[in-house]
């Protein structure tokens, strides 16, 4: 039995033991059929082209976890941000650890989507939100809304400035072998409120593991969310990261990608617009090597006119990585005055190292501004010359610049914590005992 | 402090350097003239360790030992500082950051401690008054953007940050006008002890006039043709580099 085979037999056993109300049950139902006539994207597929999944669906996963582990703070304190006091929803090889997490549902929700999807007092929300906005073509989300039943669940209320930022945590132990999680996260920010998010997911182990994570975020009128993304698994840890984004007027929603770890790393990041006078920032960092893959396909949806979508990726790549950039763009005709922005930038460290990247504009308005622009190059020879006069040795030099080639990413996080850790994480991927900071 | 002896070195294969003789002792201040193509940078990048360029023939020897074979930190830690003609734009490092990072590497390599943040930020202060370099300068990134002449104070002020035992002065006062110039010269001769040595490399005589050389040497197609006091750059600057090829 295939992978595709094992998900769907697994699926049909999962379903006849929990009950759930009809109309989530109806939607899972549709997903599963969905993937069982798609099945998982191939080469072929233009959107796949790069991105070979042939080792990942030949690994015999499991989507129930047979034990759990209980973890201590120590065993995970160095993933949890907490020189910043934080809300912490923290799940362990799929499961809620209270121990770990911080919620409330004082004046907001910061709780549990497994809570919101069996309680009668959420189950407008759910009816509203829950797989309104993600992609239920795609195989992977439709394989992630038959099965997640777990993952983040956050709803702020109109007028609202969530003082804390929110973790977003999931750990797996490796008590389990060949463990797949499929987490879903439901964001809603009503209007005018603003919040910050970290999502995270961690192995504790070399033990493989594969994420099939789902996020949906709703961003209402004038919301503002800032979003990372911190993705520095162990070497045996894949991930495919789908985020859906729906945004209403003078809203804002910004992510930032941090990808340093990790065999296979597939972000698929998309915006849809549904008024007028949204913002829409994606930025990342890539950071590879071995025989690491990372791949960002980003998508934003301009439908009504006077918004902005800025994007701005930066790769480097080491040893046989590969990376791909996709970043579609499409412009609807009645979005006049878009302005559109997207860069990606590469350094190849080694000739092995290969970047695949593609601007993909779809424009059919005809007062517009899209700007884009890719750039593969290597780190200046002359500028490393200038580093070691100056008593910088080659490695720390080589730092150094690849430290300034992705320093404007960082410029913009916003919660100092963050750029504290992402710094360290640089200097720690580069080998060099160097306190960056800006 | 710096012995070279008929000193061959090549780039890419090319000969450029074919003999070079020059001995410089704690305290002087030599200048190295010659016209364009001479071999005046080629020597520069080599005494500052340049990988692609390979000494061929001849040895390079800095406080008695030989150091054809350190990398150019390797060397900066020993005290060799080459100032850039061309000072390179690095968007992204501060020029506080920077000028941190390189002391803190520098003394790594020396064995020493890192320097404390208020001693480095007194040092900073002092330095960059030296110059003329006002704070708000230290925290635009390196280089990107500057004008000439700030490019070339900042290299001197990464000097007098760096006290090195020998400075190498590329093409210092290109694309300087002539205030600039003061300022650069004054930090260059306020840098000047009897315990380390300078090496100004220039096409014209002018910076000459305000750091005044022990010795003047002339350089044509990778040999020292002509030595001599600080006269001899009058005379070049009167006579020009046609002079001294006829005279070969």
């Amino acid at each position: 039995m295939d992978l595709q085979e094992k998900l769907v037999a697994s699926y049909m056993a999962q379903t006849s033991a929990t009950a759930e109300p009809s109309g989530l049950a109806k939607i899972r139902s549709a997903a599963i059929e969905t993937f069982e006539q798609q099945g998982f994207p191939t080469k072929k597929m233009e959107e796949w082209k790069y991105t070979p999944l042939n080792k990942l669906v030949k690994t015999d996963y499991t989507v129930f976890p047979k034990k759990s582990k209980n973890l201590t703070l120590d065993e995970v304190q160095n993933y949890i941000l907490h020189d910043v006091d934080t809300f912490k929803i923290v799940f362990v090889d799929g499961v809620y650890s209270s121990f770990l997490s911080e919620t409330t549902h004082e004046g907001m929700d910061v709780c549990l989507l497994s809570a919101a999807l069996s309680q009668a007092k959420y189950r407008k929300v759910i009816e509203k939100y829950f797989d309104t906005v993600a992609d239920s073509e795609d195989s992977f989300t439709a394989l992630n809304t038959a099965f997640g039943r777990e993952g983040a669940f956050v709803h702020i209320p109109k007028k609202k400035r969530v003082e804390k930022p929110i973790q977003i945590i999931h750990f797996s132990t490796g008590v389990n072998q060949n463990l797949m999680l499929q987490p879903r996260n439901l964001i809603v920010v009503e209007a005018q409120s603003e919040v910050q998010i970290i999502e995270r997911h961690q192995s504790l182990t070399d033990t493989p593991v594969l994420t099939n994570v789902v996020t949906e975020i709703f961003t209402h009128k004038g919301a503002q969310v800032d979003y990372y993304k911190i993705q520095n698994d162990h070497e045996e840890a894949s991930l495919v990261d789908s985020t859906y984004i729906h945004q209403e007027k003078h809203s804002h929603a910004k992510v930032h990608t941090f990808s340093f770890g990790g065999q296979f790393i597939r972000n698929n990041l998309h915006f849809y617009h549904k008024d007028q006078a949204i913002q829409s920032t994606m930025k990342g960092i890539t950071l590879v090597e071995g025989k690491q893959l990372v791949d960002h396909h980003t998508l934003v949806h301009h439908a009504h006119p006077n918004s902005e979508s800025h994007q701005e990726y930066k790769g480097i790549y080491n040893g046989q990585s590969t990376g791909v950039f996709n970043g579609k763009i499409v412009v609807e005709q009645e979005a006049q005055k878009t302005n559109a922005f997207q860069q990606n930038n590469n350094i190849l460290m080694s000739d092995k190292a290969t970047i695949n990247t593609k601007p993909q504009l779809e424009i059919f308005a005809d007062d517009v501004r899209c700007s884009h622009g890719c750039t593969i190059g290597q780190l200046d020879e002359t500028a490393l010359f200038y580093l070691q006069t100056r008593g910088i040795p080659k490695k720390e030099a080589r730092a150094l610049l690849t430290y300034a080639f992705a320093n404007n990413v960082l410029a913009s996080v916003n919660i100092p914590a963050v750029k504290t850790r992402i710094n360290a994480l640089i200097a720690k991927k580069l080998g060099v005992n160097l306190g960056f900071n800006l | 402090m710096l012995s070279i002896d008929n000193l061959h070195a090549q780039v890419e294969g090319k000969g450029i350097l074919k003999g070079i003789n020059l001995d410089i002792k704690p305290g002087e201040v030599h200048a190295i003239m010659g016209p364009n193509g001479s071999g005046k940078s080629t020597l520069s990048t080599v005494i500052a360790g340049h990988e692609d360029y390979e000494v061929t023939k001849g040895s390079l020897l800095y406080q008695g030992a030989d150091i054809s074979d350190l990398s150019a930190d390797e060397r900066a830690h020993l005290g060799i500082f080459l100032s850039f003609q061309y000072p390179i734009e690095i968007p992204g490092v501060t020029v506080t950051n920077f000028i941190k990072t390189a002391i803190n590497e520098t003394r790594k390599g020396q064995g020493l401690e890192e320097m404390p943040a208020n001693v480095m930020l007194k040092k900073i202060k002092e330095k960059a008054k030296l110059l003329s370099i006002d704070t708000q300068f230290l925290s635009r990134s390196l280089n990107e953007g500057f004008s000439g002449g700030e490019k070339k104070r900042n290299e001197i002020f990464q000097m007098a940050m760096l006290e090195p035992k020998l400075a190498i002065l590329d093409e210092t006062d290109s694309g300087l006008d002539i205030d600039a110039m003061r300022i650069v010269a004054n930090g260059v001769n306020s840098l000047r002890n009897q315990n380390n040595a300078i090496l100004v490399i220039t096409h014209y005589q002018r910076l000459l006039d305000y750091i005044v050389p022990d010795f003047v040497h002339v350089l044509h197609e990778g040999k020292i043709v002509k030595s001599g006091g600080k006269e001899l750059a009058l005379e070049l600057e009167e006579k020009g580099y046609d002079w001294i090829k006829q005279a070969i």
